[in-house]
């Protein structure tokens, strides 16, 4: 059971890392900003592995859900690709 | 401008208010028992609302209640701190006296019961409606001066930052 629980948790902490890096990599602001929301939803189920359910909902609401939802208002309102003028 | 996602998307967002506005008030409800509590429950009952505006782009002109929400809540929170000022401030005067919230807990393992929590259920629920409506307030300020919402009262309230 632990075993499981180890592998589960050495995925997750891949897809972390692919997604964070994703959201430096990518120029479109939207995919970087759906890129942030899903390594917030991979961060939560680790918090739930490290059992702290608590801090898993917290992250679940604040980070997935109300940031996402945020950022994407603050694209819609400036520019889509990212660069100077 | 009117901002507003196909018909899919809006009948799905009809049909998942319901439930994730529920699980924010078990949230809430449950927070002296299971993991949650008055913010995350909170936090839940805001993400309904954020996903209200992202398909729908418009929330109503609700700001005022909004706001008002969120005082009440707050107000509401440090006068049931006051109440139990006779011992100490956030006394739990409510614990064991055998009416609403205020159940004994039996002594041994069991199984959790909700109406033993005393002023800590209603501190959560007060917490819970007062994060609920100042995030709803926050995504709603956001979207209207981004112009996804439309904003045809712009400039009666005394917030924007013109620069």
């Amino acid at each position: 059971m632990t075993l499981i629980v180890q592998i589960i948790q050495f995925v997750l902490l891949l897809g972390l890392i692919i997604t964070a890096l994703a959201v430096v990599v990518f120029k479109d602001l939207i995919s970087a900003a759906i890129a942030l929301g899903a390594c917030s939803l991979l961060l939560s189920l680790q918090f739930y592995l490290l059992r702290a359910p608590d801090v898993a909902i917290a992250e679940a609401a604040v980070g997935a859900a109300l940031t996402t939802a945020i950022l994407i208002i603050a694209i819609k309102s400036t520019e889509r690709k990212e660069g100077y003028r | 401008m009117n901002w507003e996602m196909s018909r899919v998307v809006r009948t799905i967002t009809d049909i998942l208010i319901v439930p994730m506005i529920i699980f924010g008030i078990y949230l809430v409800l449950h927070g002296h028992l299971t993991p949650g509590g008055g913010f995350q429950g909170g936090a839940v009952i805001a993400s309904s609302t954020a996903l209200l505006i992202v398909s729908y782009g418009t929330l109503g002109k609700h700001k005022k209640d909004l706001s008002s929400i969120e005082a009440v809540g707050l107000t509401l929170f440090i006068l049931i701190a006051f109440f139990g000022i006779g011992y100490t401030m956030f006394y739990n005067y409510l614990a064991g006296t055998g009416g609403i919230f205020g159940g004994t807990v039996p002594a041994g393992p069991n199984p959790g019961y909700i109406n033993t929590g005393g002023t800590v259920t209603l501190m959560n629920l007060m917490v819970g409606i007062e994060v609920s409506a100042a995030l709803s307030l926050i995504l709603w300020m956001m979207s209207r001066e981004s112009g996804i919402m439309e904003a045809k009262d712009k400039g009666s309230e005394g917030m924007e930052v013109k620069g």
